[in-house]
């Protein structure tokens, strides 16, 4: 896990690669591609590159007039706006119309960093998951990061891909299986299973090693996809280990923790332990000193674990 | 068959006649700003605009946008009359399980552009319809109908921006100026003059009529044709619940179902058999 790139470069590589073989992909952005890197895009296909200004609703319904007239738009702003600000229009004119629209969010959680809680999304997996016809992607490296806006861009219907600010390590090997709606499984074990998604990935592998360095048996699933949610991989998981952790760069409202607490409760019942945002907003600081400060480094989820298997009670309980 | 004048003034008091007709059925509309709009989306859909009802999705069309989706009657009359559909459905409309839905819904009704209903959005997405045709290099057009009170939202400033940043000559834009919105006038809700000062400094070419007169309709359309480099508006002084006599002018006309007694004054108005 030595080499580490940021998933808004993967997605902007991919973009600017596709580019090439899909004549009908064009790219929004909303004063922000430099940032969002889809400029890498605007560099080659500066034909097929519209800056919308800052007017993120805007762009959101321009994409879905594009998609309806058969063009396949990628529209791309940070996380906060593109989900937040444009909701409602996301809603309306591309999800209802199930229109072929690709909305390629970045500088999404709290690892934004610097520019504090007023841009960090730690919202946008739970109000996308909500929405009817809407596929929510959050791959968590650059080998899952590339295959998902390939994937993406395959898929006809409205998708919701999530990329993050930082450089994070590669953890996946390049020939990975990338399916959506399909987690991937990294490890077999018996004892308690970790399911992380987008940059926490990263971080439950490292939690899996000292983990196993203790004498656990791990499971562990990067669930790039957080909806269609895998129900299959997460009731075997349910039923084959003795917990689950949920772990992710997001509120632990709505997201991918709720996602797997609703499976395993009509479905497998087992104990669930959400590793994220615990209903709070950000602020300023450098990633790890935030990721630290909101308890989402790989010790919080070797933590997590031990609650989830009764070993040690919740910091929040005794509280 | 393009009609001629006097032929989209029949046709547009049959839309008018299915209007009242439609909302009476279906016990809650919006009467006033579609029958407004009646004589603007005639002379659209028998005259101005390339379409084909039997091959509604034809890539090389002209398109609407309904941006005002809650006037979707007198779409769903304009469609139905020039045959994308049966007029036997327009009793059904906002019923479950029926084809029209209480604003449109570009998946399940035959001719319809975009589904609409959420204010401001309709103009943002003809903007990206108008930017496709440019991209593609067709020669096709794209219409789109607002209401006065629609401008209240900040969305439709985004797209007219938008519009005019890309030199979208392809685009038209309908403000169907009847003066009135929900809670009462424009001017007693959220004051919007001077409209015209505000399009021509947003970058559009503005034409200013009388959205009744047939003639002036089709005289502004073959206008905006002719601009090359902006987007057009057309900016047409309607009269809210036009050809109901207790409907003109009312605003509480704007979301009211007439009454069976209602309707039959109304078609009297109209012209038409009860």
């Amino acid at each position: 896990m030595s080499k580490k790139i940021a998933t808004r470069e993967s997605y902007g590589n991919a973009l600017k690669r596709l580019g090439a073989t899909n004549e009908n992909l064009v790219v929004l952005d909303a004063d922000l591609s430099k940032s969002t890197k889809t400029a890498v895009f605007g560099a080659e296909f500066p034909e097929r590159h519209f800056n919308m200004g800052i007017a993120e609703q805007n762009m959101i319904g321009v994409a879905a007039g594009l998609a309806s007239a058969g063009k396949i738009p990628v529209a791309s702003s940070f996380a906060m706006f593109a989900a937040g600000r444009a909701f409602e229009v996301v809603r309306n004119s591309v999800c209802y119309p199930k229109l072929n629209v690709k909305i390629c969010a970045t500088h999404a959680g709290v690892t934004v960093g610097d520019d504090g809680a007023s841009h960090q999304a730690i919202e946008d997996l739970s109000i996308m998951r909500s929405l009817p016809n809407m596929v929510v992607l959050n791959p968590g490296d650059d080998v899952t990061a590339q295959k998902a806006v390939e994937a993406m861009l395959e898929y006809v219907g409205p998708v919701y891909a999530r990329f993050g600010r930082a450089a994070v390590p590669v953890v996946h090997a390049e020939d990975v299986d990338f399916v959506i709606g399909k987690g991937i499984q990294m490890s077999e074990g018996t004892d308690v299973t970790i399911i992380a998604t987008g940059i926490l990935v990263a971080e439950a592998v490292e939690a899996k090693e000292t983990l196993e360095k203790e004498g656990y048996s791990v499971r562990l699933i990067d669930m790039h996809t957080i909806k269609p949610i895998d129900t299959d991989i997460i009731v075997k998981a349910a039923t084959e280990t003795k917990a689950i952790v949920t772990a992710e760069e997001h509120s632990i409202i709505g997201g991918l923790g709720s996602a797997v607490a609703e499976v395993v409760a009509e479905h497998a019942p087992t104990k669930v332990v959400r590793v994220g945002v615990k209903d709070t907003f950000g602020e300023s600081g450098s990633p790890d000193q935030l990721m630290e400060a909101y308890g989402m480094k790989a010790t919080d989820i070797v933590e997590a674990v031990k609650v989830a298997l009764g070993e040690k009670v919740a910091v929040e309980a005794v509280k | 068959m393009k009609q001629n004048v006097a032929e989209l003034k029949a046709t547009a008091n049959i839309m008018r006649q299915d209007i009242v007709r439609m909302i009476n059925a279906a016990g809650s509309g919006h009467p006033g700003g579609s029958l407004s709009a009646a004589d603007i989306v005639a002379a659209l859909y028998f005259n101005v605009m390339d379409i084909d009802p039997q091959d509604p999705k034809k890539v090389n069309r002209d398109k609407f946008v309904l941006s005002k989706g809650h006037a979707a009657p007198v779409l769903y009359a304009a469609l139905a009359n020039r045959g994308f559909f049966a007029k036997e459905e327009l009793l059904k409309l906002r019923k479950f399980g029926a084809m029209l839905q209480g604003h449109p819904d570009m998946k399940g009704t035959p001719g319809v552009d975009m589904s609409t209903g959420s204010l401001g959005q309709g103009i943002s997405t003809a903007v990206g319809m108008a930017l496709a045709n440019k991209i593609d290099g067709r020669e096709n057009r794209v219409y789109t109908l607002l209401g006065d009170g629609e401008i209240n939202e900040g969305l439709v400033w985004e797209a007219l921006m938008a519009g005019a940043h890309y030199k979208l000559s392809n685009l038209t834009a309908i403000l169907d100026y009847n003066g009135l919105q929900i809670d009462g006038s424009n001017d007693e809700v959220m004051g919007i003059k001077p409209v015209d000062k505000k399009f021509e400094a947003f970058g559009w070419n503005v034409i200013e009529i009388d959205g009744h007169d047939m003639d002036a309709i089709l005289a502004a359309f073959e206008e905006a044709k002719k601009e090359t480099t902006k987007p057009s508006v057309i900016l047409a002084n309607t009269v809210k619940g036009k050809g109901v006599s207790f409907m003109e002018g009312d605003y509480g006309w704007h979301g009211q179902a007439p009454s069976d007694e209602q309707l039959a004054q109304a078609l009297k108005d109209l012209g038409g058999d009860c």
